[in-house]
């Protein structure tokens, strides 16, 4: 029924004005922009946290130090993440399985603050060695996905995107573009694909939520207006 | 029975219990809770308040000695971090020189330039000193901390700060040490000021650093008065050898005594730094603590159908706060002490705990029957969500003990944390919440009760008086609903109060010396007396109180009388010499404490230049080394540079004090300009945000006046713009049904006339009966009504049943006009008759509630029945009193036809029985009458075309769906008919049955009965909907039932109402959705009969349910519109309406909804709960409400409005108005 109701929502006459606004090309585009400024913001944030560990008590110039990557690596996360948050529901709706585990925004939210969790354990917790480090990453993903996703599309897609991502950052380093401080897998640190992965699952479950709720976004959207 | 069920039993019925006794005692519980939550934090008074300040630690430097890294046993207050050796040790030369005496002849620059001078030959005098004994020979380099490359982003103080080398920084650095540059620098000020950091800085500057002394108290300036120059030279040792040191002391001390130094030398401080939390770190911090807070936002969203939302938001967010902190106090006690950054972890230890079940138990206890006894409510609910409650905390905690064993400190500490935080959440949830929740609940209850009651029994509108704007959760725009929360709670004014009182509080807390001192030196510069008593340099004070030591000497009277003497007796100076004044080098206490002087964070500054972090580790400062110096003029001559006389000494009216002044006037002018400016902006910020007026009341907004506009609490109105509906005009009497397919409109009155109607121009087609007649406005038939007294209704009841049994009879009754073309002989009824069916049907619904309307039911059934019998015995004695008898109780709702209990018993042909039912399909009219007669009429030419008498009880809901009709009657029982055409011979006929319903006036049209069930129901029918193929019945016996349409057979039968079905809905969809006497609302699947969901919604009966593709909406007698989640069932908001008019719904498109209310229809925006637009019926359109209304296809709607029925167009520029 849940299918049915996405299905005739998708595809449901409005009014002239509102079907303008409400089409679904409005409406993927409002939706990746919204994603592609989440997958910013959280690269953002992420890399200042990695940036961290390394930025001592006297942090010289504060903005330096938050867009301390290059400059491509947030377009490239946003993209990435509006990519995904838009492939998700697409997914779901092929598969002719909805995702129907909690979905509200708190659950979200709850999802966000893990994903962060994971990456705030990854750059500051002090671990034996990184194989522990990495198994322990991994094991808080699986436990991400199952607390929050529970679906086998998730699960394929995330792991997929996630060896593609880490194959891509293998690539990178290896063509030199930017390097790890201390590599232990092949070119990069091991707990990429785990990270890659939790935020796959996290920016999954985002992109999901705003399907969910397009309608009522994009009129929040004109209302703002 | 398996373990795990016996296991879920055994859990439920602990629940149950549980509930039970929180519901019960919950005072007590609530107090024993709070006790535990203040026992379990108790210990957290121990814990050192958060915060990145430097902590402080003095110890004896005669018997130091570096402290072991373990604990000893008798640590005795010794501080934690008290362990191991420092990161260096502080060793610091305070050098106080000045030019002495002081005459005329020198410039300004020669307060400082020699002087700093010297601060080279210091600086040999240390690097090159030498201790030697039996271990060997010792100086400065072995035993200093020495420094490698200074950070990369550094590399402008490169040449200034030493590298590759012992970490000694003096002011001789900003000539790398080397008297010759010193010597060459024609601009010393300059050169001290190119490395200032440029604007507004807080932290330590590099000055501060190389001079080890504040900048004010340097001295290093043009226009010092005091002309005393004080600098450091400051010496990072990494290890200690107090025999060095000892001698170094001697050394400099005998080099340049310091007669009247009181400084002791018997301490040694450690200092400890905390990690400090930079601006980088913060930005994920503060990201992390949005996203907590957004978590928090969404989850109590959610919380609903509760007395006081906040109120139980508020528990929520305590149970987990005080969890956490029971937990963090737990741990303490027993010996954990926290190692992590609280503030870092706090928002993963939220998440991690979470607010769920707390939301789980509040949404399991509310959608329990509201009809139950609140203890078994919470009970109830309890049990219900305990095996899924137990479930969540195993396997958090399950999932949390697999993290304790990855090994890694900081993660099992966090889930120690964790599993504590999270048991004490259970427990909290269990004790506290549970009972917060239960102390709500029941005044809930009461309210509910309060208002069910009201709404009971005083059916009137003005009578209920607790409609309060309080109820009104009419949904604005977010940015209005901001603005007038914070117009409304004054939030602004407020929080600027409250901070200033606690920033005037601070300062007078604080520092309440500096205050004293300012004031006094204010009082003393003011009184002559003051002015002579004190030495003129002493009154510099009044702007850098803390600055100038003699003035906090004023104020600390003990040590001064030692210090001018002794000055005196250097004899450098004479008393009468005031000007100019020369230099005192004074030691006073402010002095021994010279580390304090100092910004304790310029110590993490210079070591993290170099990569050596403080955080979480101390440094010891050493006491420091005095050293006076005493120039001749001569000496300051000599060091002269060329260009230093340049600088003419400052102009005599300039005195320091007149500057100072300034400096005052200058602060006081800036204070004033910022003080308006922030008036100014104020004043913007009030008028962009408020700019209605609030005491004026110039022009009255234009429908205000009718009073009855539904505004929200803030006054709020929405536009209105002039619709004008059209009137259709021409029943005498209200209109009773109302049917539609869309090209046509038919409508039937109380009189029982039957008017066709074109719905785009609104044209009266037809009428039947048609034959012309105008029935006078029955005045008897309200006299009879005001006349009416229930104590003799008997009276007029016999009166009327036998007037009705006496022209039922026919023949006799020939007075009376024709009614009727097929009966022309019977035209004696029409005056007199039609008055009863208005008069029995509104004394019924306005019975006052002290009188019991089932006895009088009863009564008037048997007075019909008695009545009938001995004018006409027939059959229709199945029609029983006993089903009538609560129908008159519940006045008509909604589109539902109102069940007039009508007297009139069938006749063989009866105009005389009220029409209970209508439809209308192509151009056929289907009337069900309360004889049970089912007729079928042309509606174009208003002809009878068939008529069928096979039930005798009253129809009281009919469906027409393509060519079947089926009938509910009053006896519960469910007709089936087919309509078959029969083509004349001669004309075309295409087939026997025209898939749409289009019947010509020549075909012959046969109603048939092809199945009837019998007791369908036990008791009345109420609501009969047919949609999708199916035939779905709602009943006062508490069950929904599903029929196929085609071969009448009963798929389903749903029970789960604990009340009577007063509304249903089914569209193509197959989507079937029943509200019930019991304010439930069921949402049901058709092809399995499951229910989907069952919510709450009302207090109270639902009256009217409308489903879109996402939502579900609901209307009830408690006035209230409610909009739910179609696939969830959560309720996405409500709407309160005005009292007595949320009845009839009607849904135009996805995201428009109409209700009709007291005399207007209202357009609301269903995404917000906007009210869009109110349409006003007529002109004096109070007190007659619209219940019913039909959306027709082409976007028009159509209620009725008394006597007449109204087409309102909806325009098309509603939809834009968003």
């Amino acid at each position: 029924m849940e299918d049915t109701s996405m299905a005739t929502k998708l595809s449901a006459p409005r009014g002239p004005y509102i079907a303008v606004i409400t089409n679904r090309t409005t409406n993927v585009v409002i939706r990746g922009t919204m994603l592609f400024s989440v997958g910013v913001f959280l690269a953002l944030v992420l890399n200042l946290l990695q940036v961290q560990r390394n930025v001592t008590l006297f942090p010289p110039d504060v903005l330096s130090s938050v867009f301390s990557s290059a400059w491509w690596v947030p377009p490239c996360c946003g993209s990435a993440s509006a990519l995904i948050g838009l492939l998700y529901p697409c997914i779901d709706h092929c598969l002719g399985e909805p995702h129907k585990l909690k979905r509200e925004w708190s659950s979200v939210m709850r999802c966000v603050a893990v994903f962060v969790g994971i990456n705030h354990a990854s750059a500051k917790v002090d671990f034996a060695n990184n194989v522990q480090l990495s198994l322990t990453l991994a094991a808080l993903s699986i436990g991400l996905w199952w607390t929050f996703d529970r679906s086998r599309s998730g699960f394929g897609l995330g792991v997929g995107i996630a060896l593609l991502a880490t194959l891509v950052t293998q690539l990178l380093v290896y063509n030199g573009v930017f390097q790890y401080t201390s590599p232990d897998f092949l070119y990069i640190r091991s707990w990429l694909p785990c990270i890659f992965f939790a935020g796959v699952i996290t920016i999954g479950n985002i992109g999901r939520q705003l399907a969910l709720y397009e309608c009522k976004v994009v009129q929040e959207k004109i209302h703002q207006d | 029975m398996t373990v795990r069920e016996r296991l879920r039993q055994n859990i439920s019925a602990a629940f149950y219990r549980h509930g039970l006794l929180c519901a019960s005692y919950p005072v007590p519980i609530v107090l024993f809770t709070s006790a535990s939550i203040l026992t379990c934090c108790y210990p957290l008074l121990k814990l050192p308040l958060p915060g990145t300040g430097p902590v402080v630690f003095t110890t004896g430097v005669r018997d130091y000695t570096i402290p072991y890294h373990e604990p000893q046993g008798e640590i005795g207050e010794r501080p934690e971090w008290y362990r191991g050796p420092p990161v260096a040790y502080i060793q610091q030369v305070l050098v106080k020189a000045a030019v002495s005496p002081w005459d005329n002849t020198l410039v300004p620059v020669d307060v400082f330039r020699s002087p700093i001078g010297r601060v080279f030959s210091l600086l040999e005098e240390i690097r090159n000193h030498v201790y030697t004994d039996s271990s060997g020979v010792r100086s400065l380099e072995s035993l200093c901390l020495q420094v490698t490359d200074l950070l990369p982003g550094l590399r402008r103080m490169q040449t200034i700060l030493p590298e590759h080398g012992c970490l000694l920084v003096s002011p001789g650095n900003y000539w790398q040490n080397q008297r010759d540059l010193f010597d060459l620098d024609s601009d010393l000020l300059k050169t001290i000021h190119q490395h200032e950091p440029k604007g507004f800085h807080i932290s330590t500057s590099l000055r501060d650093l190389l001079f080890g002394v504040m900048k004010e108290h340097t001295g290093v300036s043009l226009y010092s008065k005091k002309r005393v120059v004080t600098y450091t030279i400051t010496i990072a040792l990494s290890s200690y050898d107090p025999r060095f040191l000892g001698s170094l002391r001697a050394r400099l001390k005998q080099l340049h005594p310091s007669l009247n130094c009181t400084l002791r030398d018997d301490h040694m401080v450690h200092v400890h730094f905390k990690e400090e939390i930079g601006i980088a770190e913060l930005i994920p911090l503060v990201t992390t603590y949005i996203i907590l807070f957004a978590y928090i936002y969404f989850s109590t969203r959610k919380i609903d159908m509760v007395k006081s939302k906040w109120g139980l938001a508020l528990a929520a967010v305590v149970t987990v706060l005080s969890s956490l902190l029971m937990s963090v106090g737990l741990c303490t006690l027993f010996g954990l002490t926290p190692t992590l950054n609280g503030g870092e972890i706090f928002p993963y230890l939220v998440v991690v705990i979470g607010l769920e079940n707390v939301l789980v138990l509040t949404k399991s206890v509310v959608s329990t029957p509201v009809d139950l006894e609140v203890k078994l409510r919470i009970a109830q609910g309890l049990s219900n969500e305990s095996w899924s409650i137990m479930k969540n905390v195993a396997t958090e905690l399950g999932i949390i003990l697999i993290g304790y064993f990855t090994l890694v400190p900081a993660i099992q500490e966090f889930c120690l944390f964790a599993v504590v935080g999270l048991v004490s959440d259970f427990f909290l949830q269990m004790f506290f919440f549970t009972t917060v929740l239960s102390i709500d609940i029941r005044r809930m209850e009461r309210l509910w009760f309060l208002l069910a009651d009201l709404n009971r029994r005083l059916p009137s509108p003005h009578t209920i008086t607790l409609q309060a704007p309080a109820f009104r959760n009419l949904r604005l725009p977010k940015r209005l609903r901001v603005v007038y929360f914070l117009a409304r709670t004054r939030l602004a004014q407020r929080i600027i109060m409250v901070g200033t009182v606690i920033w005037i509080g601070i300062l007078v807390y604080t520092d309440p010396a500096g205050l004293r001192t300012y004031l006094a030196a204010q009082v003393s510069e003011q009184s002559p007396l003051g002015e002579s008593g004190l030495p003129p340099h002493l009154g510099v004070a009044p702007v850098f109180p803390g600055g100038d030591p003699t003035s906090t000497l004023s104020v600390l009277p003990a040590p001064e009388p030692t210090i001018i003497p002794e000055n005196h007796s250097n004899g450098h100076d004479s008393l009468g010499h005031i000007t100019p004044v020369s230099p005192q080098i004074s030691w006073g206490p402010e002095d021994e404490d010279g580390w304090k002087h100092l910004y304790l964070r310029q110590w993490p500054s210079l070591f993290s230049y170099y990569n050596i972090t403080l955080a979480k580790r101390y440094i010891s400062i050493l006491p420091v080394i005095p050293v006076t110096l005493h120039l001749s003029p001569q000496e300051a001559i000599e060091t002269r540079h060329p260009q230093d006389t340049r600088h003419q000494p400052p102009p005599i009216p300039r005195t320091p004090d007149q500057q100072n002044d300034l400096t005052l006037y200058k602060v006081a002018a800036l204070g004033l300009a910022a003080g308006v400016l922030l008036v100014l902006l104020l004043f913007c910020l009030y008028r962009v945000l408020c700019p209605r007026n609030y005491g004026q009341n110039g022009v009255p907004h234009g429908r205000r006046r009718r009073g009855d506009l539904p505004c929200d609490e803030y006054g709020y109105s929405p536009p209105v713009s002039e619709i004008s509906p059209l009137l259709l005009r021409g029943h005498s009497m209200d209109i009773e049904c109302l049917a539609s397919d869309g090209m046509l409109l038919a409508s039937c009155c109380l009189a029982g006339q039957i008017r066709v109607w074109d719905a785009q121009t609104g044209d009266c087609l037809t009428i039947i009966p048609n034959n012309g007649l105008r029935r006078s406005s029955s005045s008897g038939g309200w006299e009879h009504r005001d006349g009416w007294d229930p104590m003799t209704m008997p009276e007029p009841d016999t009166l009327s049943g036998a007037d009705t049994g006496a022209c039922l009879e026919g023949a006799e009754c020939d007075g009376y006009p024709l009614r009727r073309r097929l009966t022309p002989s019977r035209p004696a009824l029409f005056v007199d008759q039609p008055d009863l069916t208005p008069l029995i049907d509104t004394n019924f619904s306005e019975l006052p509630p002290s009188q019991k309307p089932p006895k009088n039911g009863f009564d008037f059934g048997e007075l019909v029945d008695r009545a009938y019998q001995e004018h006409e015995p027939s059959p229709s004695l199945a029609f029983t009193p006993s089903p009538t008898a609560p129908q008159p109780r519940r006045p008509s709702v909604g589109d539902q036809p109102v069940m007039s209990p009508d007297p009139c018993s069938p006749g063989p042909t009866d105009w005389d029985s009220s029409v209970w039912a209508m439809e209308l399909r192509g151009n056929l009219i289907a009337a069900g009458r309360s004889s049970g007669k089912l007729e079928l009429w042309d509606a174009v030419e208003g002809s009878l075309r068939c008529c069928n008498e096979d039930g005798v009880s009253g129809i009281t809901a009919l469906a027409f769906h393509n060519n079947r009709i089926v009938a509910a009657r009053l006896n519960g029982s469910l007709d089936f008919f087919t309509v078959e055409t029969n083509k004349p011979l001669g004309a075309p006929g295409r087939g026997s049955m025209p898939p749409s319903p289009c019947y010509r006036s020549e075909d012959v049209i046969n109603c048939q009965l092809t199945r009837s069930v019998q007791c369908a129901h036990q008791k009345p029918i109420t609501v009969l909907r047919a949609a999708a193929g199916r035939v779905v019945t709602g009943s006062q016996d508490h069950t929904v039932r599903v029929y196929r349409l085609e071969d009448s057979c009963c798929l389903f039968t749903l029970q789960g109402h604990s009340g009577g079905i007063t509304s249903i809905y089914i569209d193509q969809t197959m989507v079937l959705a029943s509200g019930g006497q019991d304010g439930a609302i069921c949402l049901w699947d058709v092809l399995t009969g499951s229910r989907v969901s069952h919510v709450y919604g009302h207090r109270g009966d639902v009256t009217s349910l409308v489903c879109t593709t996402s939502c579900v909406i609901s209307s009830g007698l408690d006035d209230l519109i409610c909009i739910w989640d179609r696939s969830t069932g959560i309720k996405l908001y409500s709407i309160q309406q005005e009292v007595g008019c949320g009845a009839s719904l009607g849904v135009i498109s996805e995201s428009l909804l109409v209700t009709g209310g007291q005399g207007c229809v209202s357009f609301w925006d269903l995404n917000f709960g906007d009210l869009l637009q109110t349409v006003y019926l007529g002109q004096n359109s109070e007190g007659q409400g619209v219940r019913q209304l039909l959306v027709l296809e082409n976007a028009a709607i159509v209620c009725d409005f008394g006597s007449e029925l109204s087409l309102v167009y909806v325009p098309s520029v509603l939809e834009k108005l968003d």
